[in-house]
This record gives structure tokens, C-alpha cells and sequence, in this order.
């Protein structure tokens, strides 16, 4: 089985802060990290390759230094990597980053296409949704468990919903977009680290991906920020512990203080 | 001269970093305030590989380098001494000597189970009688056709009674001195072997440090490390590599330290400010940080040392001697920075404080250090 596992180099933070004036984000002293939910991707497919055999290739698109979560990945486990990287992928939007991950898939063989649900930076959930329509695959999102059904090949996958869970099957080939309530990660391991960094990564640029350039990079993305901004700071708020007869009547007297009833 | 981090190295540091904060740090107080070995911890770290960083893959290590290695236990030592203690006792006490002055056959015995964490190691040297005065072993190693009987008690024994394999010294031939002693790899459970009385301590609460008895224990003469005679010489060798150990271990330590005063100064307001805007306590906090800077440039230097094979003696010693008196002086200064707050054990400044004065005494006193520096400067 050959598992190709897509990753992406966020800023480590939430409360990332973003320059009132400019409306871009403050990157300075905020370490990358690789995005959790992709993390979590990478361990379903390393837990699977634990299980029944799987070759993982990690893949990301993003500037050189995104190298290091490459190397991450391979440190915990992944057998190979590649680094799409070029000038002329600067500035995409998710439409553009899936034009150009489908395009570098095209050129590879793979029976599972695993992707984190969303980025801790953009949170849009839709590179993963957008690179299995480009390919014209099947794709179960926000999975939290998969198995393999080794009797008949298929895969027995838990899908979150608002409500639930579904469980469903599928075959491949098929993408996935996994949830990093999944499971937790695994560490990087000493030797998986000194191996990994005498592996060579595979750099891809636009012109080994065979895609309109037109599609890539700023040209190739119709998303355009009108604005940016922080949140407003609020206070912390009171916190009672009470019983619900006891908070019930507290909240009551709070709105009618504020004349909202 | 180039003062990074290499690729590997500081991909290292990331996951250690992390591990440390996710799977030590929680369980740092309780294991200090039950004086619990924390067998838990040593599973995970096993998994990941860390009992045997510095060991070539051929024997079943990391295939890492010292560096790393003192990465690992500094970076424990930050959020538990008593962790760090385990791994560096573990790999230069035992791990170390094996490697370095082991035959084949005991190389390929042991090393392989000692850095998959299947077996702990261990280290015996000191004797009631025989503390800074090494050479005043007491334990005897008497040949007995193809073994040697050892008797006698050693103290004070880090990993004692978790270890599976103990590197032991005795005395071979007393009128022979320092060349009068031997060294020995013991298995646990060798009939005649067993462990004494734990220590209560004031740190490291929860390492296990116990002596060692010895009672007619028969070991096989192929359990023989290095030459008859040649102990004394492992013990002084294994001991330069131990004190870049101890040094991470104290210097992980000082940075904890640092990491929780400028927290708690930040957080805690007196006369209207934050204490952290004080010039005492910047002025102060800059002196330390800059102390625990040095010493980690001393420990690096030492670890960068030893992987290139060149002599390191001395800046082991150095290493040791600033940065287990770095942490002292780091780690009370904590304390007092946290007030009443840091003398209470709601705060970890003083299990911190408790950790680091072990710094300045085990694997060689300050005053021994000091000894090895001047002998270098002076011979």
C-alpha cells in the first residue's frame, strides 16, 4: 500500500497577532510548526504502516525552510519526502495549493491520499477536499479513525459529524482528511532523527508538475483578503460554581441588570 | 568554528524539548513528593530511543553523538532532575564503559538490551571508605578458576535495584594500588548480588540511589571489563564522560529555574507592577541567565569534545564545576524570587533548588574538579 500524507508549516500559536496598520500577520520570534491536524494525518498513516505494510511519502507545498517538517515527518516515520517549492507558488489561496499538490500526485502512484482537515493558520478545510476533485477520487473528511479490512482490501473509516459519528467504507484509491482528536502523535525517535537527515528530500518546482501556470501561485487564486484584524481583547469574566438552580437565577439577574430581558 | 546546532542535533532538541514538557514535567512533583521511580517515564524514553543516543547502531544504539546526548538530559533536567539523573547514570555510567572498553562478545551482549531500555544500567564505585579517595576500594574480586568471588558493599548507587546490569569495581591485588583494581559487568540477580538500603535524600527523591552488597558473588571471568588492573583507569574515564552528564543535568536544572522565575515574575504583581520590572530582579535574572549560558557553552564544548575524539577531561571538569555551582546559586535565587510562594512545594523552585545541590557532589565533588582542572593547569 502506498500512502501519500500532505503537510503544511504553520506558525506555532493561536494567538498569532497581526499588525494593525499592515493587516498581516506579526511571523517574527513565532516558531513553525507542522499544522496538528496534519500531524495527526501522518499517524494514521504510520499507524497503518505499523499494521499492514504501507510505504508513507510526506509531501508539502511552502517556502525551502518548510524542509524541517519534512524532515519531522521522517524523523517519526515517514520514508520519503517532497518539497514543492518556487516563486511562482508564492501567494496561493487553497484552490491554487490544491492545483499545485494534484498536480505533483498526478506524477506519483498512490493507493491513500491522507490530509489534516484544516491549517491551524487559514482553517478553511479545503486543500484536502479540493486536491481529491482535482483528482477525481473519493473522499471521506474529517476522519478520526480508519482501519483496514484485510479480508476484502476495503477500509472501515469513523467519520465525525455535528451529530455523531458515521462509519463507512471505502476502497481505494480515496483521500482523506483527518481530525488531530485522532489520536496523538508520535514523538520523533533518535534514530529516525539521524536517518532522516542523511535522506535527501525530492524539491519539485511548477515546471516538473505540468500545470497551467496560470493556476498557480497569486494568478491562480480568486480568494483576495479584504481585511484582516485581531480579535478585541475581552476580560476573563466571572466564573461561579454553583448548582444549575443557583446559576440559572444568577444569569437571569445578570441579563435583567443589563435590560437585555 | 560554528556554535549551531547541526541539523540532527537540533531536530533532537525539538523533540526532547517536547517530550520533557508533555510526558516528565506533569508527573515531576508527584514522583518527587512519593519518591517514585518513575518506571513509566523510562518506557516512554525507551521507545523513543534515548538509553542509547551516543552508541552506534551496530550495537543497537541511536547511532547519535554526545551532543545529543547531553541535549537529552538537559532538557529532562529542566522539568525533573531525578529523570535526568536515570538517563545520564544510565548511558555514561554503564552504557559508556561497555562501549568503550568492552570486548566484542560484551558488547554485543549487552549494549543492544541497555540502549533499547530493556535493561537499565548501573554503576558501582564508591564504598563507605571510598569517596573522593577512589583508590581506597575495599570491595574484593579474588579468581577462582574460571570466576571471580566479589565481596564487599558499594553506596550511594544511582538506578540501583532497577538496573539490569551494574559496572562494578574491585579490588584485584590491594598491594597493587590503583592498578590493584578491576572492573566487572553484573548481571542482576548473580546469586551472592544484592541491593541494600534506599537513601532518603533531599533531591532526586525519586531515583533510586541503594547500596550494593556483595557476598560471595561468583562472576564469570568474561564478565571481566578491560584489563585485570585496568579498573581504576575506566573508573577516571567513565567519570570524565559522566560529568558532561551531570553538567547537562545541572545546567537543565539552572534553566528550569530560569524558565519559572520569569514566569512567576511576570505574573506576580507588587506596588501596582509586575516584580519582573524591577531592575533587581532584570539585573539579577541577566547575571543568572548569563551564568547558565557559559555553562551550557562549557557543556556543549566538553560534548563536542568527546565526539571528536579529542581529550575532554578537563572541560567535562569545568563543565561540572560552573554548572552544578550555576544551578545552586540559579536555583536558590529562584526560590527567593518566588518569596514565600517558592518555599512552598505548590511551586517547583524548591524541588529544584533540593536537585541541584546533588550537582555539586555526585560523580565528583566540586573540590575533586577542581583537583582535575589544577592538575591540567599545572603539570
Amino acid at each position: 500500500m502506498k500512502i501519500v500524507v500532505c503537510i503544511k508549516q504553520v506558525p506555532d500559536t493561536t494567538e498569532i497577532k497581526i499588525n494593525p496598520k499592515t493587516g498581516t500577520l506579526i511571523r517574527e520570534g513565532v516558531p513553525s510548526i507542522m499544522n496538528p491536524d496534519d500531524k495527526s494525518g501522518l499517524e494514521v498513516a504510520l499507524s497503518l504502516k505499523d499494521k499492514y505494510g504501507a510505504s508513507v511519502t510526506v509531501i508539502t507545498m511552502g517556502p525551502p525552510q518548510a524542509e524541517a517538517i519534512l524532515l519531522e515527518a521522517m524523523a517519526m516515520g515517514a520514508d520519503d519526502a517532497i518539497l514543492l517549492t518556487d516563486r511562482k507558488f508564492a501567494g496561493a489561496d487553497t484552490l491554487a495549493t490544491s492545483n499545485a499538490l494534484a498536480g505533483a500526485l498526478r506524477k506519483m502512484e498512490w493507493d491513500l491520499i491522507i490530509a489534516g482537515r484544516q491549517a491551524i493558520d487559514g482553517d478553511t478545510a479545503q486543500v484536502g477536499p479540493q486536491i481529491a476533485e482535482h483528482l477525481d477520487i473519493p473522499q471521506i473528511s474529517y476522519v478520526v479513525d480508519i482501519e483496514k479490512d484485510i479480508h476484502d482490501n476495503t477500509f472501515v473509516i469513523k467519520k465525525q459529524t455535528e451529530e455523531g459519528y458515521q462509519i463507512l467504507e471505502a476502497n481505494t484509491p480515496l483521500l482523506i482528511t483527518v481530525l488531530s482528536s485522532a489520536n496523538k502523535p508520535r514523538y520523533m525517535s533518535v534514530n529516525g532523527i539521524v536517518t532522516a537527515v542523511d535522506k535527501k528530500i525530492c524539491v519539485l518546482g511548477a515546471a516538473n508538475i505540468e500545470v497551467d501556470e496560470e493556476k498557480l501561485g497569486l494568478k491562480g487564486s480568486p480568494t483576495k483578503v479584504h481585511k484582516a484584524f485581531s480579535k478585541g481583547v475581552k476580560s476573563a469574566g466571572e466564573v461561579f460554581e454553583v448548582e444549575p438552580d443557583e446559576a440559572v437565577g444568577i444569569i437571569i439577574s445578570r441579563l435583567k441588570e443589563k435590560y437585555i430581558i | 568554528m560554528n556554535f549551531n546546532l547541526d541539523k540532527k542535533q537540533s531536530l533532537f532538541k525539538q523533540m526532547i524539548t517536547e517530550f520533557a514538557d508533555k510526558e516528565i514535567k506533569p508527573i515531576a512533583a508527584e514522583i518527587d513528593e512519593n519518591e517514585r521511580f518513575p518506571t513509566e517515564s523510562v518506557e516512554k524514553m525507551a521507545k523513543l530511543g534515548i538509553f542509547g543516543i551516543p552508541v552506534p547502531t551496530q550495537y543497537g544504539g541511536a547511532g547519535g553523538d554526545n551532543v545529543m546526548y547531553s541535549i537529552a538530559v538537559e532538557e529532562l533536567s529542566r522539568v525533573c532532575g531525578t529523570t535526568g539523573v536515570i538517563v545520564s547514570a544510565h548511558t555514561s555510567l554503564c552504557v559508556a564503559p561497555i562501549l568503550e572498553h568492552g570486548n566484542e562478545e560484551q558488547k554485543n551482549k549487552y549494549l543492544p538490551k541497555l540502549c533499547s531500555g530493556e535493561w537499565l544500567g548501573a554503576f558501582g564505585l564508591t564504598e563507605p571508605n571510598a569517596g573522593t579517595d577512589a583508590s581506597a576500594q575495599q570491595t574484593t574480586a579474588v579468581p577462582d578458576g574460571d570466576n571471580y568471588i566479589l565481596n564487599g558493599s558499594k553506596i550511594f548507587i544511582t538506578n540501583a535495584g532497577y538496573a539490569h546490569v551494574y559496572v562494578i569495581l574491585a579490588m584485584t591485588d590491594k598491594s597493587q594500588g590503583v592498578r590493584g583494581i578491576t572492573a566487572f559487568i553484573v548481571e542482576e540477580g548473580t546469586p551472592g548480588f544484592s541491593v541494600g538500603k534506599k537513601e532518603l535524600k533531599l533531591g532526586i527523591r525519586a531515583s533510586a540511589t541503594c547500596e550494593l552488597i556483595f557476598e560471595n558473588c561468583v562472576i564469570p571471568k568474561e564478565n571481566l571489563l578491560g584489563k585485570v588492573g585496568g579498573g581504576f583507569s575506566i573508573a577516571m574515564k567513565t567519570l570524565d564522560g559522566g560529568r558532561i552528564g551531570i553538567a547537562a543535568q545541572a545546567l537543565g536544572i539552572a534553566q528550569g529555574a530560569i524558565d519559572e522565575t520569569i514566569k512567576y515574575t511576570k505574573e506576580r504583581k507588587q506596588f501596582g507592577k509586575s516584580i519582573s520590572f524591577f531592575q533587581n530582579t532584570q539585573f539579577q535574572m541577566a547575571d543568572l541567565y548569563t551564568k547558565v549560558e557559559a555553562s551550557r557553552l562549557l557543556v556543549r564544548s566538553a560534548a563536542f569534545k568527546k565526539d571528536s575524539g579529542v581529550s575532554y577531561s578537563c572541560d567535562a571538569a569545568m563543565a561540572k564545576l560552573y554548572a552544578s555551582e550555576t544551578a545552586m546559586e540559579v536555583t536558590t535565587k529562584a526560590v527567593q524570587f518566588h518569596g514565600g510562594y517558592g518555599y512552598t512545594r505548590e511551586y517547583p523552585v524548591e524541588r529544584m533548588m533540593r536537585d541541584a545541590k546533588i550537582t555539586e557532589i555526585y560523580e565528583g565533588t566540586s573540590e575533586v574538579q577542581r583537583m582535575v582542572i589544577a592538575a591540567k593547569m599545572f603539570k
